[in-house]
C-alpha cells in the first residue's frame, strides 16, 4: 500500500516536471474545408510561420478542421481540453463557431486567443479575462467604413449585408459612424449568390455610394454582377471582400474600391515588410489580412511566453495584456476588454503586375477601441 | 417605385429561372428515366464551372471554357454513372442518397487538392459585358440576356430532343418501362449511362455560365442543388415541362419576393423592422411556394400520380 503511494507520487512528480518541459501547447480549430478554407488556411499559415521564425522547440501544436460547423467545434474543443490537455486555444474563423466554443473553454480555465472572430457579445457583456482577440471587434472595420464614407463627402448611401448576426453588426457598425442620409437597406440571404434584383434597387434609388458587407464568395458574385450592371456608383466596403485571396477571383471587376482594414502589406514597418517578405517565400503567394492575424497572435502568445509561465494564468493573461510583440500593423494595444486599440485604414484595390492587391491611402480611424468595452466587467 | 423597375426585376427572375432550369434540367432528367436522386449534381455543376475557369484561363477564350466545361462535365457524368451510380439502379433512394453523397465530399476535397482553396478567376467575356438599353430606357446586363436566350435555347432543344428524335423515344420508353425496352433489344445500360451524361453536361454548362457571374469556388454546388431540388419538386419529378415551370416559378418568386416584401411591409411598418421581417420571409418564399403547392398537387405541378 506504501509503495503504491509512493510510486504513484514519484510518477505525479514526474508528471509535473515533463509538464513543465513541455512548454505551451495549443489547439488550433480552424476552417480548413469546405467554402471557407481561404480563411482558415491563412490563419494558420501565419501563426505556423510565426511559430517557426521564433525558433522555439517548446511549442506544440495541434490543428483541426472545424468544417464550419460549430458542433464540429464544440466537439473539437472539447477534445483538446480533456484529451489533448492544451493551454491555449485558438484559430476560430467565424463569429457563430466562436460564440459556441469560446465561452466553454474559458469557463474551464483554458486562454482563448481569437485571430478573427470578434463578436459583440463577448466583447461587452460576456467579456472573459482569458479571452483575447488579436483581430478586431466586429464592427471596427464597418464603424472605419462609415467614417470614410463622411470623409469621401457622401451623402446619400445604399447599404446592403447578408441577413445574420455578422450582417445586421455591420450594418449597425456603419450608421453608427455615417452621418448621411440613407437612400436604401437591404438585407440578402445568407449565401446568396444573385444579387440582380438588389442590383436594379441600387441603381433605382439615387443614391450616391454604395456600402456593401458580403463576405466571402457573396462578395465575388455581388462585386463581378455589379461592374457588369453598369451602375457605377462607388463602392465601399470592409476589407473582407477585398483580401488577397479573393481578389484574383474578382479580377478588374474591384479596382479602385476602397475598403477598410486594420492591415494592408504596405504598413511601413520593419516587421510587416519582414512578414510580408518571409510568408510569401515560405508560401508562394502574397498573405492576407487573415494571414497576418495569424501571425500577431502567434506573435502574442510567443511574446508572454518570455515573461510567465503559461501554468500560471493569471500572470500569462498578464503578460498577454501588455500587448509587448512587434505587430504587423506597428501599434497595438488591448482595451479593458482585451479587445484591439488600433487604427483602421482605407485602402484602394489597385493592380502591381498581373496581381490585385491593396494600398493603403488613408486612415479611417485613429485609437479606435469598441463601444462594447463600456458593458465589459471583469 | 417604378413600372420600369418592375419590369427589370420581372427580367431578373426570367433570368434566374432559366439559369435554374439548366441545373434542374439534368437532376430531373436522370430521376424520371434512371430513378436515380442524384446528390452530386451539384458537384457536376462545380465541375463545369472549374474547367471553364482552367479551360477560359489557358486559351484565353471564354467560348473554349465554355466547351471544357461541357466534356469535363459529361466525363465526369460517365465516370460517376459507370463506377458508382450503376451499380445502384436495384437498391433504395436511402443507398443512392447516401452513396451520392458519399460523391459530394470526394468532388469537394477533389477539387480542392487539384485547385486550391481560394476561389478561381472566371469572368464575363469582353463581348457580352456591359450593359445594353432595353425598348423603354432600361439599362440591363447583356450578359444576363444572353443568359435568358441560352436558357430557351437549351429548353426548345430539350423538348425537340425528347419529342422528336431516336434516342428521345428511348428515353421516354425507359422512363415508363424500362423491363420491356431492355426486352425489345435495346442496350439500357448505354442508354443510362448517355441519359446520365447528358444531364451532367447540363449541369456543367449552368456551372459555366454562372460562374463568370458569381464564385467558382469549392461548395458552390451544394446551395444550388437544393433550388434545383426545389424546381423539381414544385414541377414534378422527372418531367422536363415541369422542370421548365418550376425553374421560372421559383426564379420569379425569389427575386420579386425579395424586392417587394419589404416595400409591403414597409407600408404599415418602420423601414428597418420592414427590411428584417421582409427579407427573412423572402428567404422563405420558394419554400412556401414548394409547400403550397405539395398541398393541392401532391405530385408536382407536371408529375405523374
Amino acid at each position: 500500500m506504501k509503495l503504491r503511494t509512493i510510486l504513484a507520487a514519484v510518477s505525479m512528480a514526474a508528471l509535473a516536471v515533463a509538464a513543465q518541459a513541455e512548454g505551451v501547447k495549443v489547439g488550433m480549430i480552424t476552417t480548413l474545408s469546405g467554402g471557407g478554407a481561404g480563411l482558415g488556411i491563412d490563419v494558420r499559415d501565419g501563426f505556423m510561420l510565426a511559430v517557426k521564425q521564433s525558433g522555439r522547440s517548446d511549442i506544440e501544436v495541434v490543428i483541426e478542421d472545424d468544417q464550419q460547423k460549430p458542433e464540429i467545434a464544440v466537439q473539437l474543443a472539447d477534445k483538446m481540453v480533456q484529451a489533448e490537455q492544451v493551454d491555449i486555444l485558438t484559430g476560430i474563423i467565424w463569429s457563430n463557431l466562436a460564440m459556441a466554443v469560446v465561452p466553454s473553454v474559458t469557463a474551464q480555465g483554458k486562454i482563448y486567443l481569437s485571430p478573427n472572430a470578434g463578436p459583440s457579445a463577448l466583447a461587452g457583456k460576456g467579456c472573459h479575462p482569458n479571452y483575447f482577440n488579436v483581430a478586431w471587434q466586429n464592427d471596427a472595420l464597418h464603424e472605419a467604413a462609415g467614417a470614410y464614407a463622411n470623409d469621401a463627402g457622401f451623402a446619400n448611401a445604399f447599404i446592403l449585408a447578408p441577413n445574420y448576426p455578422a450582417g445586421q453588426d455591420a450594418l449597425t457598425g456603419f450608421k453608427r459612424m455615417f452621418k448621411g442620409n440613407l437612400a436604401g437597406e437591404i438585407y440578402t440571404k445568407l449565401g446568396q449568390t444573385d444579387y440582380a434584383a438588389e442590383i436594379a434597387q441600387i441603381r433605382a434609388s439615387g443614391a450616391d455610394s454604395v456600402y456593401f458587407f458580403l463576405p466571402g464568395g457573396m462578395g465575388i458574385s455581388f462585386l463581378k454582377q455589379y461592374a457588369d450592371s453598369g451602375v457605377g456608383l462607388p463602392l465601399v466596403g470592409p476589407a473582407f471582400s477585398f483580401d488577397q485571396g479573393i481578389l484574383q477571383a474578382v479580377g478588374a471587376a474591384a479596382l479602385g474600391v476602397k475598403n477598410t482594414s486594420q492591415w494592408g502589406k504596405d504598413i511601413d514597418n520593419p516587421v510587416n515588410k519582414a512578414f510580408v517578405e518571409s510568408f510569401q517565400a515560405e508560401y508562394g503567394r502574397l498573405p492576407s489580412l487573415y494571414a497576418s492575424q495569424g501571425f500577431d497572435t502567434a506573435n502574442l502568445m510567443i511574446s508572454a511566453m518570455g515573461k510567465a509561465d503559461v501554468k500560471d494564468t493569471a500572470a500569462f493573461t498578464a503578460a498577454l495584456k501588455e500587448a509587448d510583440f512587434a505587430s504587423t500593423r506597428g501599434k497595438f494595444s488591448f482595451g479593458a476588454n482585451n479587445h484591439p486599440v488600433q487604427d483602421i485604414y482605407v485602402r484602394e484595390v489597385i493592380q502591381e503586375g498581373d496581381v490585385f492587391t491593396n494600398r493603403i491611402i488613408g486612415t479611417a480611424l485613429t485609437d479606435h477601441g469598441d463601444v462594447y468595452a463600456a458593458e465589459c466587467q471583469m | 417605385m417604378s413600372v420600369l423597375l418592375l419590369i427589370e426585376q420581372i427580367l431578373n427572375g426570367l433570368q434566374f429561372g432559366l439559369m435554374l432550369f439548366l441545373i434542374s434540367a439534368g437532376l430531373t432528367l436522370i430521376f424520371g428515366v434512371m430513378g436515380i436522386i442524384n446528390l452530386a449534381h451539384g458537384s457536376l455543376y462545380m465541375v463545369g464551372a472549374f474547367a471553364a475557369a482552367a479551360g477560359a484561363a489557358a486559351t484565353g477564350s471564354f467560348v473554349l471554357g465554355l466547351g471544357a466545361a461541357l466534356m469535363a462535365a459529361a466525363i465526369a457524368g460517365v465516370i460517376v454513372e459507370v463506377l458508382v451510380i450503376r451499380r445502384l439502379y436495384d437498391r433504395d433512394h436511402l443507398d443512392q442518397v447516401l452513396a451520392t453523397f458519399a460523391l459530394i465530399l470526394i468532388f469537394s476535397e477533389g477539387t480542392r487538392w487539384v485547385f486550391g482553396s481560394f476561389p478561381l478567376y472566371l469572368d464575363v467575356p469582353s463581348w457580352l459585358s456591359g450593359a445594353v438599353t432595353l425598348p423603354g430606357g432600361i439599362p440591363y446586363p447583356l450578359y444576363r440576356l444572353t443568359i435568358i436566350g441560352i436558357g430557351l435555347a437549351v429548353a426548345a432543344g430539350l423538348f425537340l430532343l425528347i419529342a422528336k428524335t431516336r434516342v428521345g423515344i428511348r428515353i421516354r420508353a425507359g422512363e415508363s418501362d424500362r423491363e420491356m425496352i431492355a426486352a425489345l433489344g435495346v442496350d439500357i445500360s448505354k442508354l443510362y449511362t448517355l441519359v446520365f451524361a447528358l444531364g451532367a453536361a447540363l449541369a456543367g454548362f449552368a456551372g459555366a455560365l454562372v460562374g463568370a457571374i458569381q464564385s467558382v469556388q469549392v461548395g458552390m454546388g451544394e446551395p444550388m442543388l437544393i433550388l434545383a431540388f426545389v424546381t423539381i419538386v414544385i414541377g414534378g419529378i422527372g418531367s422536363i415541362k415541369g422542370a421548365f415551370v418550376g425553374a421560372i416559378l421559383v426564379g420569379l418568386t425569389d427575386t420579386l419576393g425579395r424586392f417587394l416584401l419589404p416595400v409591403l411591409f414597409g407600408v404599415f411598418m418602420e423601414p428597418s423592422s420592414a427590411t428584417a421581417v421582409g427579407s427573412a420571409l423572402a428567404s422563405m418564399l420558394i419554400y412556401i411556394l414548394m409547400a403550397g403547392v405539395l398541398i393541392f398537387r401532391p405530385t408536382g405541378l407536371y408529375g405523374k400520380a
